[in-house]
């Protein structure tokens, strides 16, 4: 009865939202929208301002890095959140696997492993040239961290390890965002020479703030994926 | 048309919010839903025949983009639900280690 009206009062609150949307002059149809009428004109006009091919990068790292850092921050306490509630105090072992792997599925999620760092090396590096960037390659190498888990049931990543390169990661791109600063006057501004338009050295301080926000977001998730796959040794 | 199926997903999510009392259940809901609004807010900077908005030369006029800023805007939105869906998930196997049922109506009665 419950589940009828929930479903009911959903279907009439899209039904009102399809109209609303529908006669609205300020919301054009699917796929006609004129771009000179909005925003994201100016971010095609000004390219030689940040001087990178991919505008999608040029907005989550260029225009808009401050939020970046804020979104950075914002999943930095959910990992602290999930450490904490996790938290096995005292000696931690990791979970039993109800299969026993063999050789084969442990050698070849390895060469699987490999494979994946390299595709996120090369997704971290060219995110201001190719579709992709720091937190699209940072997702590969957890998921990757995450195969190993699965596929073998002795390994057990070193997780002072990761804590360390997420600390210098966090400590890096608020020092480049000082270093704009006090260099040029605003927070994140440029400093480095904006290279050739198209090239892997281009973009200035672009290409390294998105080095950095993979490796913080690489190893966080990591972090996360190793708290959820412990446990606590009963005595 | 994907306008109406990317909010057919956000209300399946909105349902599945209010009538499932199982802790999985709901952040699969979650999920769901920002599923279902992502993809709405990708479809509000789609053009028709654009192309992805990744420039090869500074110069060129003719060619027509999708809008760059609903996908960057994007972006942060799946970043965030990945930290949303990873501390929903935390919450969940403490309750399931303290209490052995994902169940809100039983764990209320236990309570």
């Amino acid at each position: 009865m419950k589940k009828l009206f929930v479903i009911a009062v959903g279907i009439f609150a899209a039904v009102l939202i399809v109209l609303s949307l529908d006669s609205n002059p300020l919301f054009p149809a699917f796929g006609t929208f004129d771009i000179a009428t909005r925003i994201s004109s100016d971010y095609f006009k000004n390219l030689e301002e940040a001087n990178i091919s991919n505008v999608v990068t040029a907005i989550v790292v260029g225009y808009r890095s401050f939020d970046t850092l804020g979104e950075i921050t914002v999943l930095f306490i959910s990992a602290i959140g999930v450490g904490l509630l996790v938290n096995t105090h005292g000696k931690s072992k990791r979970m039993d696997l109800e299969f026993t792997p063999n050789f084969m599925l442990r050698v070849g999620s390895r060469i699987i492993f490999v494979l994946m760092v390299i595709l996120s090396v090369y997704i971290i590096l060219h995110g201001h040239l190719t579709p992709g960037g720091g937190f699209q390659g940072g997702a590969i190498i957890s998921s990757g961290l995450l195969l190993l888990y699965l596929a073998d049931d002795s390994f057990r990543s070193n997780l002072k390890r990761f804590k360390l390169v997420e600390s210098f990661a966090g400590i890096g791109l608020i020092f480049a965002g000082i270093l704009g600063l006090v260099l040029q006057g605003a927070f994140y501004a440029n400093i480095l020479p904006l290279g050739s338009f198209g090239m892997l050295l281009s973009g200035g301080i672009i290409p390294v703030l998105y080095v950095l926000i993979g490796l913080k977001v690489g190893s966080e998730i990591a972090g996360m994926v190793d708290h959820f796959l412990t446990e606590e040794v009963v005595k | 048309m994907i306008q109406i199926t990317a909010l057919i997903l956000f209300m399946i999510g909105l349902v599945g919010l209010f009538t499932e009392r199982h802790v999985i259940k709901m952040i699969v809901s979650l999920n769901i839903l920002e599923i279902g609004l992502n993809i709405f807010i990708i479809t509000i900077g789609y053009k028709a025949s654009g192309i992805a908005p990744i420039v090869s030369s500074v110069n060129d006029n003719a060619l027509v983009y999708v809008d760059p800023l609903p996908q960057a805007l994007v972006l942060t939105s799946i970043v965030i639900g990945v930290g949303t869906t990873a501390l929903a998930l935390a919450f969940a196997k403490m309750i399931y280690a303290k209490h052995h049922t994902f169940d809100l109506t039983e764990l209320e009665g236990k309570l």
